[in-house]
């Protein structure tokens, strides 16, 4: 690849790396790269210096106290393949696992996945199903709920760098899935839905349910996690509350392999899929 | 030793690619050698007004920047056209269109910069400023011909050629008495080559001896070197050296001469400096040949019980922006001549319309217009047992040319050699468990499932042949090939091919051939391949031809190996020469009856080359060739047996059996054979569901990258079955037929076939390809 000219800087600490960024203008964080080199390849992107955030101290995994703590570098093969992911919040290690090929998981981070807001990523569907919680360097937290804005454009304000992903941990009684019907090519989710769903006395408790990749950022089936709540998760009402999902499906994107209307159908498809396996891993 | 050919041989060649140690073009570095970069059209049709390079010129480390008229001025010529139909309208091609021309497709070359390295080229592809008119872009193979705006003036219509074929009246007349008539309107999509390693090329310009080497990733290097000579870049053939090393797969799209081969070896010389270009990947989708692209309506004439009384059709085929070196043959000899399949039509009639159109020029890509024509019979053959109510497999074995009737010829020009076609299904039947198939699919529907079985008999013309009516088609070059066998004094052997290996295993094939035609061991022969100055003209590889034209050159040349080794034996045995045996498993020479007192090849080649104790008249040394130009085609034949199922919710296509029968004739590796059939059947299957090159009305590429543009990937195949049946080609010493493409050529239609049977409970009768989920949903659903 033959990428325009850019300087390159290694921060040491997450402030020397703000102070780089706001000393450099048009600098652009490099943490996995997975979506900036890609895109500096196509000269779409042509930052003036890329500030290597690869040395912090972002990437750790632990659970404590009810709660998940993500360091923000922490690479999509480690979140897929660690022990605690899998055991505090099983969904977020079973997405990472199908995120792009092994060695995209081997290079992309959760944190460059969710600043880079792909629309049809899984992190940013996946955090805000579990209902996580997205801090950054200056201090600022952000509802994964409220984080994604719009096309490639989140929260996050400028030179602020994301340090840390925190998010509830669930267990017994609790099923988590992740549903994604994959682009051939690309490999990103033409439309993916992820479910929390807690069943108690055969009765759905909580429900929680995200799809993403139809529309520039995922959304919650507000309606068909009502509808189910309160209900016995039957095939029934699970296929009833997937109906729903398409009212919270508004602009869908479209493109030569997938139209809007078909991307809005597969959100249903998808969230039909993935509350079924939510609810089988909740017994 | 026990004779090589027929074992699966693991490929010699691999430990090298395997380990990283393949010699590409782009590994390729030269003292002093400079970077070239291409500026690329970013519009599909335009006026180039004006070009301003001065700033990319003032950039520090761009040695210089070239446009078309510096090119023109500088003695480069027109890119010819290698396959000349009858009335062709060949439109000029320039290496770079001069200011004033136009630019036809995205990605067409504008100007040239040389640099001190590939970064600051590209940063100068930014910097020079072009200034286009746009005019409307002519796309759609169909549409083309009613386009008011020319791609070129000179091509009226933009229909290049038309080339009708057979007895239009005779299969009016058959289809007017038919019972039934079955129609088909059917696009066969553009596709995308996208071999492993992109095109590239370096060039070394000589100034002392005047001599120009060029490496270029070419399927085919004499091809190129002639053509480089005569038509473009004016360098005599004796003074021009081109070598195209380990290619990183080709499947077509290395054959043709490109515009980067005349523009690297021109700025080499101009600089005095050796040159590199590689293609980067986005370049490849925009300028690399692409293949297919047919619109086309056909009728097939039928009798109540089964019988095709007559097939016509009407196909218009896409030539891109410009002729391709051998675009005219592919929707011609290599699509309208198959149009038989493996049945007996008694009349059938094609008319083709190739048009010129905005996009990258198609040319021939893996089965080159074969898969195109077995596409479009054996989807109407299933169209037919649907109208009749009978069974796919009785109504094809009603049709099948018997054993008996071969050599065959069909009304579309072609005499086929051999084949057993009812063999073969029965093989394929077995192979695949095809009645459980269709019990597994019976099943899963009564369970509400989607499933479907696709079967589908396909036949190719392998091996182009013979030279003197590939010239009478059109054709500029023969379709020999050639062999220089040379004997060293130790009793090793160096075979020079005019073959060219670019992932077919050739350094293995070739060298079990010599090993059982010499008795000597595989790794005392070295094959050497894609080297001007080291090979003889040669014709290189395509059309699955390397082994049944460039293997019988082998094996001609290695038996006048043989009888230059046994005037040698026998003057030294003191014998007749019609009293000595070669023992062709151990390579020794004896008198007959007296094996105990041999002569070894050592014996023989030492003897050659001290020349101390030859027959009078015998020339000293060991080298033989051989230019073997066949008689025929061969005709590999196939039935291939697919089970899919769809989901229902998503449209998605789920390939869950494949099972492939082939009749290749005699096999030299099976193991080579296997991976021929293998990859050809997933390159097949990648059109049938995944691959589609399109353009949009302005001619934007909408696939140019592995984003949109869907490969195939292993998890998207079961395990591949196959097997074969044999019979050997009658027309050459191997008894050998291509094994190249057959593969590709039926996977294609056996898998749409699979999909449309699925379908056939919804009444759904033809979807065009690629089957995406999206298209079957909205079928299925009928949105």
């Amino acid at each position: 690849m033959y990428p325009a000219p850019f300087e390159y800087y290694r921060a040491e600490t997450a402030q020397e790396a703000t102070e780089l960024l706001s000393k450099h203008v048009g600098a652009k964080i490099l943490a996995g790269g997975h979506s900036l080199v890609p895109a500096m390849k196509y000269r779409v992107a042509a930052p003036s210096a890329l500030v290597d955030i690869g040395r912090l101290n972002l990437n750790y995994i632990t659970a404590a106290e009810g709660v998940l703590k993500i360091g923000a570098l922490s690479t999509h093969a480690t979140v897929a393949s660690s022990d605690v992911v899998k055991h505090n919040c099983a969904i977020i290690a079973q997405g990472a696992a199908g995120i792009g090929d092994q060695m995209v998981r081997n290079r992309g981070t959760i944190g460059g996945s969710l600043a880079h807001s792909d629309p049809q990523a899984d992190y940013p569907t996946l955090v805000t199903c579990v209902g996580a919680t997205i801090k950054t360097s200056s201090g600022k937290s952000y509802n994964a709920d409220t984080f994604f804005k719009d096309m490639l454009t989140t929260a996050l304000e400028e030179n602020d760098i994301i340090t840390e992903i925190t998010m509830p941990v669930y267990g017994s009684g609790t099923g988590g899935f992740y549903y994604k019907i994959p682009h051939p090519a690309s490999g990103y989710a033409v439309a993916g839905a992820a479910a929390l769903v807690t069943v108690e006395a055969g009765i759905c408790k909580r429900v929680s349910l995200v799809v993403g990749g139809a529309t520039v950022n995922p959304v919650r089936a507000v309606e068909a996690e009502a509808y189910l709540v309160g209900k016995a998760p039957t095939s029934e009402n699970i296929k009833a509350a997937a109906a729903m999902v398409a009212q919270v499906i508004k602009n869908p994107m479209g493109d030569g392999y997938a139209s809007g209307a078909y991307r809005t159908h597969l959100a249903g498809v998808a969230s039909e899929r993935t509350l079924v396996e939510a609810v089988h891993r909740a017994a | 030793m026990a004779k090589l050919v027929g074992q699966p041989i693991k490929r010699v060649e691999d430990p090298r690619f395997i380990q990283g140690r393949g010699g590409y073009v782009t590994n390729i570095t030269l003292p002093g050698m400079a970077s070239v970069a291409i500026k690329r059209s970013p519009v599909a049709h335009a006026r180039i007004v004006s070009i301003d390079a001065s700033k990319a010129e003032a950039l520090n480390g761009v040695i210089a920047v070239f446009t078309g008229k510096d090119l023109i001025d500088g003695g480069t010529g027109k890119l010819p056209c290698g396959w000349n139909v009858p009335n062709i309208k060949v439109p000029d091609r320039w290496a770079i269109q001069p200011v004033g021309d136009k630019v036809r497709h995205v990605g067409d070359a504008v100007a040239a910069v040389v640099a001190e390295s590939p970064y600051i080229a590209q940063d100068a592809l930014d910097l020079i400023e072009v200034q286009y008119e746009e005019l409307p872009a002519v796309i759609g193979a169909k549409s083309a011909a009613s386009n008011k705006t020319l791609v070129h003036d000179s091509v009226a219509d933009n229909i290049t050629y038309t080339w009708p074929l057979g007895d239009h009246a005779a299969v009016e007349q058959a289809l007017a008495e038919s019972d039934t008539v079955v129609t088909l309107d059917l696009t066969n999509q553009r596709l995308i080559p996208n071999a492993m390693e992109t095109r590239a090329a370096v060039a070394q310009w000589n100034r002392y001896t005047e001599e120009m080497t060029l490496w270029t990733t070419s399927q085919n290097p004499h091809p190129i070197r002639l053509l480089l000579s005569a038509f473009t870049l004016g360098i005599p053939e004796n003074k021009l050296r081109v070598i195209s090393p380990d290619v990183g797969g080709g499947f077509g799209s290395k054959i043709f001469h490109y515009p980067e081969e005349i523009i690297v070896p021109w700025i080499a010389r101009k600089i005095d400096r050796p040159c590199k270009w590689v293609a980067t990947r986005s370049e490849a989708s925009v300028t690399d040949s692409q293949g297919r692209d047919h619109v086309s309506t056909a009728k097939l004439g039928l009798k109540n019980d089964g019988t095709i009384t007559g097939l016509f059709v009407e196909t218009h085929a896409d030539m891109g922006a410009y002729i391709s070196t051998f675009a005219p043959l592919i929707p011609t000899a290599f699509y309208v001549c198959l149009l038989s399949g493996l049945y007996k039509i008694p009349s059938i009639y094609c008319n083709v319309v190739a048009t010129m159109t905005n996009t990258v020029p198609v040319d021939a890509y893996r089965g080159a217009g074969r898969p195109e024509a077995a596409y479009l019979v054996e989807r109407l053959m299933d169209l037919a047992c649907r109208k009749l109510k009978m069974d796919p497999i009785a109504f094809r074995r009603h049709n099948f040319i018997k054993p008996s009737e071969f050599p065959y010829q069909t009304p579309v020009a072609m005499m086929y050699d051999s084949g057993n076609y009812d063999g073969l299904f029965d093989k394929a039947i077995a192979s695949s468990g095809y009645h459980e198939l269709i019990a597994k699919r019976d099943q899963a529907r009564k369970e509400g499932k989607i499933a479907g079985v696709g079967i589908a008999g396909c036949i190719e013309a392998s091996g182009p042949a013979p030279s003197k009516v590939a010239g009478a088609l059109g054709s500029a070059v023969g379709f020999w090939e050639s062999a220089v066998i040379r004997m060293h004094p130790t009793g090793k052997a160096t075979l020079f091919t005019g073959a060219h290996s670019h992932g077919q295993g050739h350094e293995t094939a070739f060298a079990q051939i010599i090993s059982d035609e010499l008795g000597i061991p595989m790794a005392d022969v070295e094959v050497v391949h894609g080297d001007t100055g080291k090979v003889p003209f040669g014709m290189g590889t395509y059309g699955s031809r390397s082994l049944s034209v460039g293997g019988s050159a082998i094996v001609k040349a290695a038996e006048k190996v043989r009888t230059k080794m046994i005037k040698i034996a026998a003057h030294q045995l003191e014998a007749a020469v019609e009293d000595i045996v070669f023992d062709q498993s151990t390579g020794k020479a004896y008198v007959k009856g007296s094996p105990a007192k041999s002569k070894g090849t050592f014996d023989m080649t030492f003897a050659a080359y001290t020349a101390h104790n030859l027959p009078d008249g015998l020339e000293p040394g060991l080298e033989e060739n051989s230019f073997y130009d066949p008689a025929n085609f061969t005709f590999p034949n196939s039935c291939h047996i697919a089970y899919v199922e769809i989901d229902s919710g998503t449209g998605r296509v789920d390939l869950q059996q494949y099972c492939a029968v082939d009749d290749v004739g005699n096999v030299v590796n099976p193991m080579i054979v296997e991976g021929q059939i293998t990859g050809g059947i997933a390159q097949g299957i990648g059109q049938a569901l995944y691959e589609y090159g399109a353009y949009d009305s302005d001619g934007q590429p909408q696939s140019a990258t592995f984003m949109d543009y869907a490969m195939p990937r292993a998890d998207c195949f079961p395990m591949i079955h196959t097997d074969r049946t044999v019979t050997p080609s009658p027309h050459n010493p191997l008894g050998v037929k291509g094994a190249g493409e057959m593969g590709t050529i039926a996977a294609t239609v056996t898998a749409a076939n699979a999909v449309m049977d699925a379908l056939a409970p919804m009444n759904i009768s033809h979807l065009d390809m690629p089957l995406t989920p999206e298209k079957i949903w909205s079928a299925i659903n009928k949105k």
